[in-house]
Protein backbone atom coordinates (compact mmCIF):
# COMPACT_ATOMS: atom_id res chain seq x y z
CA UNK A 1 0.00 0.00 0.00
CA UNK A 2 1.77 3.12 -1.13
CA UNK A 3 -0.75 5.87 -1.63
CA UNK A 4 0.89 9.25 -1.26
CA UNK A 5 -0.45 11.55 1.45
CA UNK A 6 1.91 14.50 1.05
CA UNK A 7 3.56 15.36 -2.25
CA UNK A 8 5.84 18.39 -2.41
CA UNK A 9 7.54 19.32 -5.69
CA UNK A 10 9.99 22.12 -6.37
CA UNK A 11 8.91 24.04 -3.27
CA UNK A 12 10.44 27.48 -2.93
CA UNK A 13 9.86 30.05 -0.23
CA UNK A 14 11.40 33.48 0.22
CA UNK A 15 11.01 36.00 3.01
CA UNK A 16 11.76 39.23 1.21
CA UNK A 17 15.19 38.87 -0.37
CA UNK A 18 16.00 35.82 1.77
CA UNK A 19 15.38 32.51 0.02
CA UNK A 20 14.73 29.97 2.76
CA UNK A 21 13.63 27.02 0.63
CA UNK A 22 15.41 26.60 -2.68
CA UNK A 23 13.50 23.77 -4.31
CA UNK A 24 12.33 20.93 -2.09
CA UNK A 25 10.91 17.63 -3.25
CA UNK A 26 9.28 15.38 -0.72
CA UNK A 27 6.72 12.67 -0.73
CA UNK A 28 5.21 10.96 2.28
CA UNK A 29 3.27 7.72 1.95
CA UNK A 30 0.38 6.66 4.13
CA UNK A 31 1.65 5.42 7.46
CA UNK A 32 5.14 6.83 6.96
CA UNK A 33 6.98 8.66 9.70
CA UNK A 34 9.39 11.14 8.17
CA UNK A 35 11.75 13.13 10.39
CA UNK A 36 13.36 16.32 9.19
CA UNK A 37 16.62 17.23 10.86
CA UNK A 38 19.14 19.97 10.25
CA UNK A 39 20.76 23.04 11.74
CA UNK A 40 18.64 26.02 12.74
CA UNK A 41 17.92 28.29 9.81
CA UNK A 42 18.06 25.38 7.39
CA UNK A 43 14.39 25.87 6.47
CA UNK A 44 12.97 22.73 8.07
CA UNK A 45 10.25 24.54 10.06
CA UNK A 46 9.38 26.66 7.05
CA UNK A 47 8.99 23.49 4.97
CA UNK A 48 6.63 22.03 7.57
CA UNK A 49 4.61 25.26 7.79
CA UNK A 50 4.26 25.29 4.02
CA UNK A 51 2.63 21.85 4.09
CA UNK A 52 -0.49 23.36 5.67
CA UNK A 53 0.05 26.75 4.09
CA UNK A 54 0.72 28.63 7.32
CA UNK A 55 3.50 29.95 5.11
CA UNK A 56 2.55 30.77 1.54
CA UNK A 57 5.08 29.15 -0.85
CA UNK A 58 6.70 31.39 -3.45
CA UNK A 59 6.97 28.54 -5.91
CA UNK A 60 6.39 24.85 -6.42
CA UNK A 61 3.48 22.57 -5.73
CA UNK A 62 2.05 20.96 -2.61
CA UNK A 63 -0.55 18.21 -2.78
CA UNK A 64 -2.00 16.75 0.40
CA UNK A 65 -4.36 13.81 0.13
CA UNK A 66 -5.17 14.67 -3.47
CA UNK A 67 -5.88 18.35 -2.82
CA UNK A 68 -3.47 20.80 -4.39
CA UNK A 69 -2.91 23.41 -1.66
CA UNK A 70 -0.97 25.70 -3.97
CA UNK A 71 -4.00 26.04 -6.25
CA UNK A 72 -5.28 29.60 -5.66
CA UNK A 73 -8.89 28.34 -5.63
CA UNK A 74 -8.32 25.72 -2.94
CA UNK A 75 -10.56 25.73 0.14
CA UNK A 76 -7.61 25.92 2.49
CA UNK A 77 -9.73 25.79 5.64
CA UNK A 78 -11.33 22.52 4.58
CA UNK A 79 -7.95 21.10 3.60
CA UNK A 80 -6.42 22.06 6.94
CA UNK A 81 -8.97 20.03 8.89
CA UNK A 82 -7.23 16.96 7.45
CA UNK A 83 -3.73 18.18 8.43
CA UNK A 84 -3.02 18.15 12.16
CA UNK A 85 -0.36 20.52 13.39
CA UNK A 86 1.56 20.51 16.66
CA UNK A 87 3.61 23.59 17.49
CA UNK A 88 6.81 24.07 19.41
CA UNK A 89 5.01 26.46 21.78
CA UNK A 90 1.87 24.26 22.19
CA UNK A 91 -0.52 27.14 21.44
CA UNK A 92 -3.41 25.76 23.43
CA UNK A 93 -6.28 28.24 23.54
CA UNK A 94 -5.52 29.81 26.88
CA UNK A 95 -9.10 30.92 27.59
CA UNK A 96 -10.59 27.45 27.12
CA UNK A 97 -10.48 24.33 29.28
CA UNK A 98 -8.74 21.23 28.01
CA UNK A 99 -12.07 19.74 26.93
CA UNK A 100 -13.10 22.87 25.04
CA UNK A 101 -9.68 23.09 23.41
CA UNK A 102 -10.42 19.66 21.97
CA UNK A 103 -14.06 20.26 21.01
CA UNK A 104 -14.14 23.85 19.76
CA UNK A 105 -12.90 23.15 16.23
CA UNK A 106 -14.87 19.90 16.00
CA UNK A 107 -18.07 21.80 16.70
CA UNK A 108 -17.39 25.08 14.86
CA UNK A 109 -15.54 23.64 11.86
CA UNK A 110 -16.62 20.02 11.45
CA UNK A 111 -20.12 20.85 12.81
CA UNK A 112 -20.16 17.84 15.08
CA UNK A 113 -22.75 18.02 17.82
CA UNK A 114 -21.60 18.61 21.39
CA UNK A 115 -22.05 15.01 22.48
CA UNK A 116 -20.10 13.52 19.61
CA UNK A 117 -17.35 16.13 19.91
CA UNK A 118 -16.98 15.35 23.58
CA UNK A 119 -16.77 11.62 22.93
CA UNK A 120 -14.02 12.13 20.37
CA UNK A 121 -12.22 14.52 22.72
CA UNK A 122 -12.31 12.13 25.65
CA UNK A 123 -11.09 9.25 23.49
CA UNK A 124 -8.11 11.28 22.28
CA UNK A 125 -7.36 12.62 25.74
CA UNK A 126 -7.13 9.02 26.87
CA UNK A 127 -4.73 8.25 24.01
CA UNK A 128 -2.31 10.87 25.37
CA UNK A 129 -2.87 9.73 28.96
CA UNK A 130 -4.53 12.87 30.29
CA UNK A 131 -8.13 11.84 30.93
CA UNK A 132 -7.90 13.30 34.43
CA UNK A 133 -7.11 16.78 33.08
CA UNK A 134 -10.32 17.16 31.10
CA UNK A 135 -11.50 20.20 33.05
CA UNK A 136 -8.11 21.81 33.69
CA UNK A 137 -7.12 25.13 32.18
CA UNK A 138 -3.96 25.14 30.02
CA UNK A 139 -1.99 27.27 32.49
CA UNK A 140 -2.53 24.63 35.18
CA UNK A 141 -0.65 22.04 33.12
CA UNK A 142 3.05 21.38 32.74
CA UNK A 143 4.65 21.97 29.35
CA UNK A 144 4.65 18.25 28.61
CA UNK A 145 0.98 17.95 29.48
CA UNK A 146 0.11 20.99 27.37
CA UNK A 147 1.90 19.50 24.40
CA UNK A 148 0.07 16.19 24.80
CA UNK A 149 -3.25 18.07 24.95
CA UNK A 150 -2.18 19.90 21.79
CA UNK A 151 -1.57 16.52 20.12
CA UNK A 152 -4.98 15.28 21.28
CA UNK A 153 -6.57 18.48 19.93
CA UNK A 154 -5.06 17.88 16.50
CA UNK A 155 -6.07 14.19 16.59
CA UNK A 156 -9.67 15.10 17.41
CA UNK A 157 -10.07 16.41 13.88
CA UNK A 158 -9.26 12.90 12.52
CA UNK A 159 -6.39 14.15 10.35
CA UNK A 160 -4.79 12.19 7.48
CA UNK A 161 -1.37 13.47 8.45
CA UNK A 162 0.17 15.05 11.51
CA UNK A 163 2.83 17.76 11.35
CA UNK A 164 5.10 18.24 14.37
CA UNK A 165 7.17 21.42 14.50
CA UNK A 166 9.93 20.79 17.07
CA UNK A 167 7.33 19.51 19.56
CA UNK A 168 9.80 18.98 22.41
CA UNK A 169 12.13 21.97 21.98
CA UNK A 170 10.28 24.15 24.52
CA UNK A 171 10.09 21.42 27.16
CA UNK A 172 12.13 20.81 30.26
CA UNK A 173 14.35 17.76 29.64
CA UNK A 174 12.46 15.47 32.01
CA UNK A 175 9.14 16.14 30.24
CA UNK A 176 10.40 15.35 26.73
CA UNK A 177 9.93 11.61 27.20
CA UNK A 178 6.17 11.81 27.78
CA UNK A 179 5.62 13.65 24.52
CA UNK A 180 7.95 11.44 22.51
CA UNK A 181 6.21 8.42 24.00
CA UNK A 182 2.84 9.62 22.73
CA UNK A 183 4.35 10.31 19.31
CA UNK A 184 5.91 6.86 19.16
CA UNK A 185 2.58 5.31 20.05
CA UNK A 186 0.92 7.31 17.26
CA UNK A 187 3.55 6.08 14.83
CA UNK A 188 2.95 2.50 15.93
CA UNK A 189 -0.78 2.98 15.31
CA UNK A 190 0.05 3.86 11.71
CA UNK A 191 -0.40 7.65 11.71
CA UNK A 192 1.29 9.45 8.86
CA UNK A 193 3.71 11.89 10.46
CA UNK A 194 6.08 14.62 9.36
CA UNK A 195 8.30 15.61 12.26
CA UNK A 196 10.82 18.42 12.53
CA UNK A 197 12.98 17.47 15.47
CA UNK A 198 16.32 17.63 17.21
CA UNK A 199 15.70 14.33 18.99
CA UNK A 200 18.09 12.07 17.08
CA UNK A 201 17.28 9.06 19.21
CA UNK A 202 13.58 9.42 18.37
CA UNK A 203 14.33 9.92 14.66
CA UNK A 204 16.55 6.88 14.63
CA UNK A 205 14.09 4.59 16.36
CA UNK A 206 10.75 5.77 15.00
CA UNK A 207 11.31 7.35 11.59
CA UNK A 208 10.92 5.34 8.42
CA UNK A 209 12.86 8.02 6.62
CA UNK A 210 15.05 10.93 7.66
CA UNK A 211 15.68 14.12 5.70
CA UNK A 212 18.72 16.20 6.45
CA UNK A 213 18.23 19.82 5.40
CA UNK A 214 20.79 22.58 5.18
CA UNK A 215 20.74 25.97 3.50
CA UNK A 216 17.29 25.51 1.98
CA UNK A 217 18.01 22.16 0.33
CA UNK A 218 17.47 18.53 1.23
CA UNK A 219 21.09 17.43 1.45
CA UNK A 220 20.56 13.81 2.32
CA UNK A 221 17.58 11.54 2.53
CA UNK A 222 17.10 7.90 3.36
CA UNK A 223 16.32 5.33 6.04
CA UNK A 224 17.05 6.54 9.56
CA UNK A 225 19.81 3.98 10.05
CA UNK A 226 21.62 5.27 7.00
CA UNK A 227 21.21 9.06 7.40
CA UNK A 228 21.89 9.15 11.14
CA UNK A 229 23.97 5.98 11.49
CA UNK A 230 26.16 6.25 8.41
CA UNK A 231 25.73 9.69 6.79
CA UNK A 232 27.25 10.07 3.34
CA UNK A 233 27.51 13.83 3.04
CA UNK A 234 30.17 15.84 4.78
CA UNK A 235 27.62 18.42 6.02
CA UNK A 236 25.39 15.71 7.51
CA UNK A 237 28.38 14.17 9.21
CA UNK A 238 29.53 17.42 10.81
CA UNK A 239 25.97 18.31 11.89
CA UNK A 240 25.43 14.94 13.51
CA UNK A 241 28.84 15.01 15.15
CA UNK A 242 27.95 18.34 16.73
CA UNK A 243 24.50 17.20 17.86
CA UNK A 244 25.41 13.71 19.07
CA UNK A 245 28.73 14.53 20.67
CA UNK A 246 28.70 18.25 21.47
CA UNK A 247 31.49 18.15 24.08
CA UNK A 248 34.16 16.91 21.69
CA UNK A 249 33.77 19.63 19.12
CA UNK A 250 35.61 22.85 18.49
CA UNK A 251 33.60 26.08 18.83
CA UNK A 252 32.55 26.18 15.16
CA UNK A 253 32.49 22.44 14.58
CA UNK A 254 35.20 21.29 12.20
CA UNK B 1 30.65 66.65 66.06
CA UNK B 2 29.97 64.38 63.10
CA UNK B 3 26.82 62.24 63.10
CA UNK B 4 26.59 58.96 61.29
CA UNK B 5 24.44 58.93 58.16
CA UNK B 6 21.83 56.80 59.85
CA UNK B 7 21.50 59.10 62.86
CA UNK B 8 21.20 62.07 60.54
CA UNK B 9 18.38 60.36 58.62
CA UNK B 10 16.51 59.57 61.86
CA UNK B 11 16.86 63.13 63.10
CA UNK B 12 15.68 64.53 59.78
CA UNK B 13 12.60 62.31 59.87
CA UNK B 14 11.75 63.48 63.42
CA UNK B 15 12.11 67.11 62.41
CA UNK B 16 9.72 66.53 59.51
CA UNK B 17 7.12 64.94 61.82
CA UNK B 18 7.45 67.84 64.29
CA UNK B 19 7.04 70.38 61.50
CA UNK B 20 3.89 68.63 60.28
CA UNK B 21 2.33 68.67 63.76
CA UNK B 22 3.16 72.35 64.27
CA UNK B 23 1.63 73.35 60.93
CA UNK B 24 -1.48 71.24 61.60
CA UNK B 25 -1.95 72.83 65.03
CA UNK B 26 -1.47 76.37 63.71
CA UNK B 27 -4.04 75.75 60.98
CA UNK B 28 -6.50 74.18 63.41
CA UNK B 29 -6.33 77.18 65.76
CA UNK B 30 -6.33 79.78 63.02
CA UNK B 31 -9.28 78.30 61.17
CA UNK B 32 -12.79 79.62 61.64
CA UNK B 33 -14.54 76.29 62.15
CA UNK B 34 -18.09 77.59 62.06
CA UNK B 35 -17.41 79.34 58.77
CA UNK B 36 -15.67 76.29 57.36
CA UNK B 37 -18.52 74.05 58.41
CA UNK B 38 -21.05 76.44 56.91
CA UNK B 39 -19.34 76.55 53.55
CA UNK B 40 -18.19 72.93 53.27
CA UNK B 41 -20.87 71.05 55.09
CA UNK B 42 -23.98 73.09 55.55
CA UNK B 43 -26.43 70.56 56.99
CA UNK B 44 -29.44 72.53 55.81
CA UNK B 45 -28.24 72.56 52.18
CA UNK B 46 -27.19 68.94 52.36
CA UNK B 47 -30.59 67.90 53.69
CA UNK B 48 -32.29 69.86 50.95
CA UNK B 49 -30.36 67.91 48.30
CA UNK B 50 -31.72 64.55 49.42
CA UNK B 51 -33.28 62.44 48.14
CA UNK B 52 -33.12 64.04 44.68
CA UNK B 53 -29.36 63.95 44.46
CA UNK B 54 -29.60 60.16 44.49
CA UNK B 55 -32.97 59.44 42.89
CA UNK B 56 -32.50 61.92 40.04
CA UNK B 57 -28.95 63.17 39.65
CA UNK B 58 -27.00 60.05 40.62
CA UNK B 59 -29.36 57.86 38.64
CA UNK B 60 -29.08 60.09 35.56
CA UNK B 61 -25.28 60.15 35.76
CA UNK B 62 -25.30 56.35 35.83
CA UNK B 63 -27.75 56.19 32.97
CA UNK B 64 -25.93 58.69 30.72
CA UNK B 65 -22.63 56.95 31.43
CA UNK B 66 -23.99 53.47 30.72
CA UNK B 67 -25.65 54.67 27.52
CA UNK B 68 -22.45 56.44 26.45
CA UNK B 69 -20.30 53.43 27.31
CA UNK B 70 -22.52 51.07 25.30
CA UNK B 71 -22.17 53.28 22.23
CA UNK B 72 -18.47 53.89 22.85
CA UNK B 73 -17.80 50.16 23.19
CA UNK B 74 -19.70 49.21 20.05
CA UNK B 75 -18.09 52.00 18.08
CA UNK B 76 -14.68 51.25 19.56
CA UNK B 77 -14.91 47.56 18.59
CA UNK B 78 -15.87 48.44 15.01
CA UNK B 79 -13.12 51.08 14.75
CA UNK B 80 -10.53 48.67 16.20
CA UNK B 81 -11.45 46.00 13.63
CA UNK B 82 -11.36 48.64 10.89
CA UNK B 83 -7.94 49.77 12.04
CA UNK B 84 -6.67 46.18 11.81
CA UNK B 85 -8.33 45.60 8.43
CA UNK B 86 -6.24 44.63 5.43
CA UNK B 87 -8.31 47.05 3.35
CA UNK B 88 -6.60 50.44 3.27
CA UNK B 89 -9.61 52.79 3.22
CA UNK B 90 -11.07 51.18 6.38
CA UNK B 91 -7.76 51.67 8.17
CA UNK B 92 -7.51 55.30 7.02
CA UNK B 93 -11.06 56.13 8.06
CA UNK B 94 -10.58 54.60 11.49
CA UNK B 95 -7.27 56.42 11.96
CA UNK B 96 -8.79 59.76 10.97
CA UNK B 97 -11.73 59.25 13.31
CA UNK B 98 -9.57 58.20 16.24
CA UNK B 99 -6.99 60.96 15.79
CA UNK B 100 -9.73 63.58 15.41
CA UNK B 101 -11.80 62.62 18.44
CA UNK B 102 -8.80 62.02 20.67
CA UNK B 103 -7.49 65.43 19.72
CA UNK B 104 -10.55 67.61 20.30
CA UNK B 105 -12.11 68.40 23.69
CA UNK B 106 -15.09 66.23 24.58
CA UNK B 107 -16.93 69.45 25.49
CA UNK B 108 -16.78 70.47 21.83
CA UNK B 109 -18.41 67.18 20.86
CA UNK B 110 -21.25 67.81 23.34
CA UNK B 111 -21.82 71.29 21.95
CA UNK B 112 -21.79 69.92 18.40
CA UNK B 113 -24.30 67.20 19.24
CA UNK B 114 -26.46 69.70 21.13
CA UNK B 115 -26.77 72.31 18.38
CA UNK B 116 -24.53 72.00 15.31
CA UNK B 117 -25.44 68.44 14.33
CA UNK B 118 -29.22 68.93 14.65
CA UNK B 119 -28.90 72.14 12.60
CA UNK B 120 -26.77 70.55 9.92
CA UNK B 121 -28.58 67.24 9.57
CA UNK B 122 -32.04 68.04 10.85
CA UNK B 123 -31.84 65.34 13.52
CA UNK B 124 -33.47 66.00 16.86
CA UNK B 125 -31.86 64.20 19.80
CA UNK B 126 -33.55 63.87 23.16
CA UNK B 127 -31.33 64.63 26.13
CA UNK B 128 -30.37 61.07 26.98
CA UNK B 129 -29.42 60.44 23.34
CA UNK B 130 -27.35 63.63 23.27
CA UNK B 131 -25.41 62.46 26.30
CA UNK B 132 -25.08 58.92 25.01
CA UNK B 133 -24.07 59.84 21.47
CA UNK B 134 -21.63 62.57 22.50
CA UNK B 135 -20.00 60.43 25.18
CA UNK B 136 -20.00 57.44 22.84
CA UNK B 137 -18.39 59.33 19.96
CA UNK B 138 -15.70 60.86 22.13
CA UNK B 139 -15.08 57.73 24.22
CA UNK B 140 -15.21 55.41 21.21
CA UNK B 141 -11.93 56.82 19.92
CA UNK B 142 -10.10 55.91 23.11
CA UNK B 143 -11.77 52.53 23.46
CA UNK B 144 -10.91 51.70 19.84
CA UNK B 145 -7.21 52.12 20.59
CA UNK B 146 -7.53 50.05 23.77
CA UNK B 147 -9.29 47.21 21.96
CA UNK B 148 -6.86 47.33 19.05
CA UNK B 149 -3.93 47.00 21.43
CA UNK B 150 -5.71 44.10 23.17
CA UNK B 151 -6.34 42.26 19.91
CA UNK B 152 -2.73 42.71 18.88
CA UNK B 153 -1.57 41.44 22.27
CA UNK B 154 -3.11 38.01 21.59
CA UNK B 155 -0.12 35.79 20.73
CA UNK B 156 0.27 34.96 17.07
CA UNK B 157 0.53 31.26 17.89
CA UNK B 158 -3.11 31.28 19.04
CA UNK B 159 -4.20 32.44 15.60
CA UNK B 160 -1.96 29.90 13.86
CA UNK B 161 -3.36 27.11 16.01
CA UNK B 162 -6.92 28.13 15.16
CA UNK B 163 -6.18 28.38 11.44
CA UNK B 164 -4.36 25.03 11.47
CA UNK B 165 -7.57 23.47 12.82
CA UNK B 166 -9.44 24.77 9.79
CA UNK B 167 -11.06 27.85 11.30
CA UNK B 168 -11.73 30.69 8.89
CA UNK B 169 -10.23 34.10 9.69
CA UNK B 170 -13.65 35.30 10.91
CA UNK B 171 -14.22 32.21 13.05
CA UNK B 172 -10.70 32.59 14.49
CA UNK B 173 -11.44 36.20 15.36
CA UNK B 174 -14.75 35.38 17.07
CA UNK B 175 -13.76 32.18 18.85
CA UNK B 176 -10.14 32.73 19.78
CA UNK B 177 -8.91 36.31 19.37
CA UNK B 178 -11.76 38.45 20.71
CA UNK B 179 -12.41 36.40 23.88
CA UNK B 180 -8.72 36.56 24.76
CA UNK B 181 -8.39 40.22 23.80
CA UNK B 182 -11.40 40.97 25.99
CA UNK B 183 -9.61 39.61 29.04
CA UNK B 184 -6.57 41.67 28.23
CA UNK B 185 -8.53 44.91 27.78
CA UNK B 186 -10.83 44.52 30.78
CA UNK B 187 -8.64 46.56 33.18
CA UNK B 188 -7.98 49.46 30.77
CA UNK B 189 -11.64 49.35 29.73
CA UNK B 190 -12.66 49.81 33.36
CA UNK B 191 -10.47 52.90 33.42
CA UNK B 192 -12.23 54.19 30.31
CA UNK B 193 -15.51 53.71 32.14
CA UNK B 194 -14.22 55.89 34.99
CA UNK B 195 -13.25 58.61 32.51
CA UNK B 196 -16.68 58.41 30.88
CA UNK B 197 -18.38 58.69 34.27
CA UNK B 198 -16.57 61.95 34.88
CA UNK B 199 -17.10 63.18 31.32
CA UNK B 200 -20.86 62.62 31.62
CA UNK B 201 -20.79 65.91 33.58
CA UNK B 202 -20.28 67.69 30.25
CA UNK B 203 -23.95 67.19 29.41
CA UNK B 204 -24.59 69.97 31.91
CA UNK B 205 -23.74 72.49 29.16
CA UNK B 206 -26.93 71.63 27.28
CA UNK B 207 -30.37 72.69 28.44
CA UNK B 208 -31.73 70.14 30.90
CA UNK B 209 -35.06 69.90 32.67
CA UNK B 210 -34.86 69.25 36.41
CA UNK B 211 -35.75 65.60 35.87
CA UNK B 212 -32.75 65.29 33.54
CA UNK B 213 -30.18 66.79 35.93
CA UNK B 214 -27.09 64.72 36.52
CA UNK B 215 -24.71 65.24 39.42
CA UNK B 216 -22.73 68.22 38.16
CA UNK B 217 -25.75 70.16 36.94
CA UNK B 218 -27.62 69.28 40.11
CA UNK B 219 -24.73 70.53 42.23
CA UNK B 220 -24.47 73.76 40.29
CA UNK B 221 -28.19 74.47 40.48
CA UNK B 222 -28.21 73.88 44.23
CA UNK B 223 -25.15 76.08 44.52
CA UNK B 224 -26.88 78.98 42.77
CA UNK B 225 -29.56 78.96 45.50
CA UNK B 226 -27.33 78.14 48.47
CA UNK B 227 -23.95 79.77 47.96
CA UNK B 228 -21.77 77.25 49.82
CA UNK B 229 -19.29 74.55 48.81
CA UNK B 230 -21.64 71.88 50.17
CA UNK B 231 -23.56 70.90 46.99
CA UNK B 232 -20.38 70.64 44.95
CA UNK B 233 -18.77 68.55 47.64
CA UNK B 234 -21.75 66.20 47.79
CA UNK B 235 -21.85 65.87 44.03
CA UNK B 236 -18.14 65.08 44.15
CA UNK B 237 -18.67 62.40 46.79
CA UNK B 238 -21.38 60.85 44.65
CA UNK B 239 -18.90 60.56 41.75
CA UNK B 240 -16.46 58.86 44.12
CA UNK B 241 -19.13 56.27 44.99
CA UNK B 242 -18.88 55.20 41.35
CA UNK B 243 -15.25 55.82 40.50
CA UNK B 244 -13.44 54.50 43.59
CA UNK B 245 -14.89 50.95 43.39
CA UNK B 246 -14.29 50.92 39.63
CA UNK B 247 -10.70 51.96 40.24
CA UNK B 248 -10.26 49.10 42.70
CA UNK B 249 -11.97 46.70 40.30
CA UNK B 250 -9.59 47.77 37.54
CA UNK B 251 -6.53 47.19 39.71
CA UNK B 252 -7.93 43.84 40.86
CA UNK B 253 -8.53 42.71 37.27
CA UNK B 254 -5.09 43.90 36.34
CA UNK B 255 -3.52 41.81 39.07
CA UNK B 256 -5.61 38.80 38.13
CA UNK B 257 -5.17 38.88 34.37
CA UNK B 258 -2.93 41.62 33.05
CA UNK B 259 -0.63 41.36 36.02
CA UNK B 260 0.36 37.90 34.89
CA UNK B 261 1.23 39.36 31.51
CA UNK B 262 0.96 37.52 28.26
CA UNK B 263 4.03 35.36 28.45
CA UNK B 264 5.60 33.69 25.46
CA UNK B 265 6.09 29.96 25.94
CA UNK B 266 9.72 30.35 24.87
CA UNK B 267 10.41 32.41 27.93
CA UNK B 268 8.52 30.40 30.53
CA UNK B 269 8.15 26.94 29.05
CA UNK B 270 4.59 27.04 30.33
CA UNK B 271 2.60 28.05 27.33
CA UNK B 272 0.32 31.02 27.20
CA UNK B 273 -1.25 31.91 30.49
CA UNK B 274 -4.11 34.30 30.70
Amino acid sequence: MSDVVVEVTGLKKSFGPLEVLKGIDLSVNRGDVVCIIGPSGSGKSTLLRCVNLLEEPTGGKIVVHGTELTDPDVDIDAARTKIGMVFQSFNLFSHLSVLNNLTVAQRKVLKRDAKQAQEVALRNLERVGLSDKVNAMPNQLSGGQQQRVAIARALSMDPDVMLFDEPTSALDPELVGDVLGVMRQLADEGMTMLVVTHEMQFAREVADRVLFMDGGYVVEEGPAEQVIGAPQHERTQSFLARVLDPTHQGPSGS
Amino acid sequence: MAMSKRRRATLSRRVQYALFIVIALVLAFAADWTELRRSFFDVETAREMFPNVLTVAFKNTLFYTAFGFAIAFGLGLVLALMKLSSVGPYRWLATIYIEFFRGVPALLVFIAIDTAVPLAFGIAFDTASKAGVALGMAGGAYIAETIRAGIQAVPKGQIEAARSLGMTPLRTMLTVVIPQAFRIVLPPLTNELILLTKDSSLISVVGLTTAQYELTKFGRETLSQNPTMTPILIAGLCYLIITLPLGHLSRYLERRTGGKKISTPESTGLGVSA
